[in-house]
């Protein structure tokens, strides 16, 4: 395999508006390591020198539909893709306005990685205290805080420092295992791609160097085995006649052929004959892997169901404590019905309580509410109407997490993280 | 050994193959669009692997414009035959007989705009609920806002402000009756991502994309392909230069590339080394600074 094929891929989000220099650093990003293409670079600066401005938008590479290059903001969370040679990067840029918590939500919840950026001239900001509780709400596994404009302070070590102190002070309130400090000019580059020659004092690593490094192979849950089936595979052709497929990602744990399974609901067990794809055979699955698994017995099975290790099993439950992002204009009281949609099973569920929403500023808790609107964070019971097979969202990304659907309008109104 | 982590093309791989797994789990007439191009041959290839040892349990929808490079026709027949799948052909000279579409007149004219109408009655006809295409978010900056199952109404149309929001590996494809989605299972990659992975998996592609000589046109800075389909402007003349196309679309309007690059390895290094996106030399893209977006909202790929 060629070095290219080895690498990583490291999602990440930034979360902020226009004035703490997030789209000039992702611009930063995207120019030094040579991800913008000539003709973008013309695009963007046709289309700033239209608008009248003497200087290229940057912003204006990452915001793609009519309306918000008309209002020069991002409304809805946007892709970026760059690469060096040691990673990939995928960006979820998101807005960072209150309006789009949902959005934030969105690019965090796939996320490996956030940026959290902080203007050195003004510290700790209540978006500070939004974006890094909805990083620690979605269990985001690690978070840079840029300090930015540090040209703007004078380089001052001073400044960084308190700014660092403030933020670790706040931060120890959050559940959030592994935070990274640097002081960065996103304008001019300083410890972005390049070290700073204005900061001697700074002994640590670039954020480009962070990104590359970070450790993200433990990410994934690799103890709990899980395997929520997506669909039975079975191709009625002469040469396979019997055979008989589960087709699916694994959400944690390692599987190996000869390991002995459980199958959930119907709690049959059996052993794993083959784990393939493309008739290839695989010697250990794991997260997020894409596979097709045969099993030595004849079972039923089918999408839904979920194949775990006997000696360690998910809850088995209808009664949840969930944390939900609220995303729709219509509010959710309780009693409210909706469709859950939880790894690769659907079911109904109710509303049976709102317990309390959260402030995501002040991070202060909100009791005695009965509806929570567009933006919201809350904990909420919820009854379904068959029993899920889950992890707390804590220990399982991908088991934890559900989205509620509204069964009149089809539209997706809530992410859930399984307390 | 010890470190449990998937090398990002497996990654890309994996998670391609469980958004079409979930699309034939959640619709009931799926479809993949296949357009003779490089992305949807890679789509191809990953829907094989997906069902092994099952046959794609779908059709490949393909919208003939008339104006394809012979080789494009060519490839697709042969790649129907190797795959034994079904193929639906939409025919854009069909709909433009039954007066479905006008054509466009003068030098520039193209068919592309006209392929919405077309696919949208192909779907139609076939009550496809779910069309998979090989689009990806960092070919243009419309797309870049796509979500992998991304909602069309009962009129083909896109609503880019009110998509519904898509977290974890969580898709939600409900919809109503005569709605539709389209499912973009390799949105994530770059056309570096898709070069790497053709060479890695050893796919086979149109002769298009590598290095050939070629009677060319040179209108506006492109390099167009003579043919019939491209009346010449006075003055206009043509020249055998040595070519290849980054991307497949149709003949009047697909842009060639001055290149040597006659294999995988040196396509690979051509790409990581270019400084222009492989969409800069279509000419559907430049009628506008939102002529993607426009086009997709109408129900475009």
């Amino acid at each position: 395999m060629s070095i290219q094929e080895n690498n990583q891929l490291l999602r990440f989000t930034t979360a902020g508006s226009v004035d703490d220099g997030k789209s000039t650093l992702i611009g930063r990003l995207l120019y030094d390591s040579k991800s913008i293409f000539e003709d973008q670079i013309e695009a963007v600066k046709t289309s700033s020198e239209k608008k009248g401005f003497d200087y290229v938008d940057l912003s204006l590479l990452t915001d793609g539909l009519r309306s918000e290059r008309e209002q020069g903001i991002t409304i809805d969370v946007a892709y970026r893709y760059f690469a060096t040679p040691k990673r990939k990067f995928i960006i979820a840029d998101t807005p960072g306005h209150i309006q789009y918590t949902r959005n934030m939500v969105t690019g965090a919840s796939t996320a490996n990685l956030a940026i959290i950026l902080i203007d050195a001239r003004k510290g700790l900001l209540e978006q500070t205290h939004r974006h890094s509780f909805i990083a620690s709400l979605l269990k985001i596994p690690h978070v840079v805080v840029c300090v930015n404009k540090m040209d703007l302070v004078d380089y001052s070590e001073e400044v960084y420092n308190r700014i660092v102190a403030d933020y670790q002070a706040f931060s120890s309130k959050l559940d959030i295992k592994d935070v990274q400090f640097v002081p960065i000019s996103a304008l001019n580059g300083d410890n972005v791609v390049a070290r700073s020659e204005n900061m001697d004092w700074y002994e640590g690593a670039t954020l480009l160097y962070h990104l590359e490094h970070v450790h993200i192979a433990s990410d994934f849950n690799h103890i709990d085995c899980r395997f929520p089936v997506q669909m039975v595979i079975r191709p009625h052709t002469l040469g396979f006649q019997d055979f008989r497929g589960y087709a699916g990602r694994v959400d944690g744990g390692i599987f190996k052929p000869g390991d002995e399974v459980k199958v959930l609901p119907s709690g049959f067990t059996s052993k794993i004959k083959s784990i393939e794809l493309d008739g290839k055979s695989i010697v250990e699955a794991y997260a997020p892997m894409s596979v097709t698994m045969t099993l030595q017995d004849e079972i039923d099975i089918s999408r839904g169901d979920m194949i775990v290790r006997p000696n360690n099993q998910p809850n088995v439950e209808q009664d949840l404590e969930v944390m939900v992002c609220w995303m729709n204009q219509k509010t959710l009281q309780s009693r409210t019905k909706v469709i859950v949609k939880h790894t690769t099973k659907e079911c109904q569920a109710m509303v049976k309580d709102i317990q309390y929403s959260v402030d995501v500023n002040t991070l202060h808790r909100i009791e005695g509410i009965t509806e929570i609107g567009m933006n919201d964070i809350a904990r909420i019971s919820l009854r379904t109407a068959q029993p899920l097979f889950f992890d707390s969202y804590r220990r399982n990304r991908q088991t934890g997490s559900l989205i509620l659907i509204d069964p009149n309008t089809n539209e997706t109104v809530g992410a859930g993280m399984i307390v | 050994m010890g470190s449990y982590y998937l090398p990002h093309l497996k990654e890309l791989e994996a998670e391609a193959i469980f958004v079409i797994r979930e699309v034939v789990s959640q619709f009931e007439r799926p479809a993949l669009l296949f357009s003779g191009g490089k992305d949807s041959i890679v789509l191809s290839h990953l829907a094989k692997k997906a069902f092994y040892p099952a046959k794609i349990p779908f059709p490949l929808i393909h919208i003939d414009t008339g104006h394809n490079f012979p080789e494009t026709i060519e490839f697709r027949d042969w790649l129907i035959g190797n795959l034994s799948v079904q193929l639906i052909v939409g025919s854009v000279q069909e709909s433009i007989d039954k007066g479905r579409v006008r054509e466009e007149t003068g030098v520039n004219a193209s068919r592309n705009a006209l392929q919405t109408v077309t696919l949208l009655d192909t779907l139609e006809a076939f009550k496809i609920d779910a069309a998979m295409g090989g689009a990806r978010r960092d070919e243009e900056k419309a797309r870049a806002k796509e979500r992998f199952f991304s909602h069309r109404d009962e009129f083909g149309q896109w609503d880019p402000k009110n998509q519904r929001p898509e977290l974890w590996n969580l898709f939600n494809g409900k919809k109503h009756h005569g709605e539709h989605f389209r499912i973009f299972p390799i949105s994530n990659w770059t056309e570096m991502d898709v070069w790497q992975y053709i060479k890695e998996e050893n796919i086979a592609l149109p002769s298009l994309y590598f290095s050939h000589e070629r009677d060319c046109v040179v209108r506006d800075e492109v390099i167009l392909a003579k043919s019939e389909y491209l009346p010449l402007k006075e003055g206009e003349r043509v020249q055998r230069l040595v070519v290849r196309y980054r991307t497949c679309g149709d003949m009047p309007i697909t842009g060639a590339v001055l290149s040597n690059a006659d294999t995988l390895e040196l396509i690979i290094e051509e790409v990581a080394t270019t400084r222009t996106t492989e969409r800069g030399t279509r000419a559907d893209d430049k009628r506008g600074e939102t002529a993607m977006e426009d086009r997709k909202k109408a129900g475009y790929f």
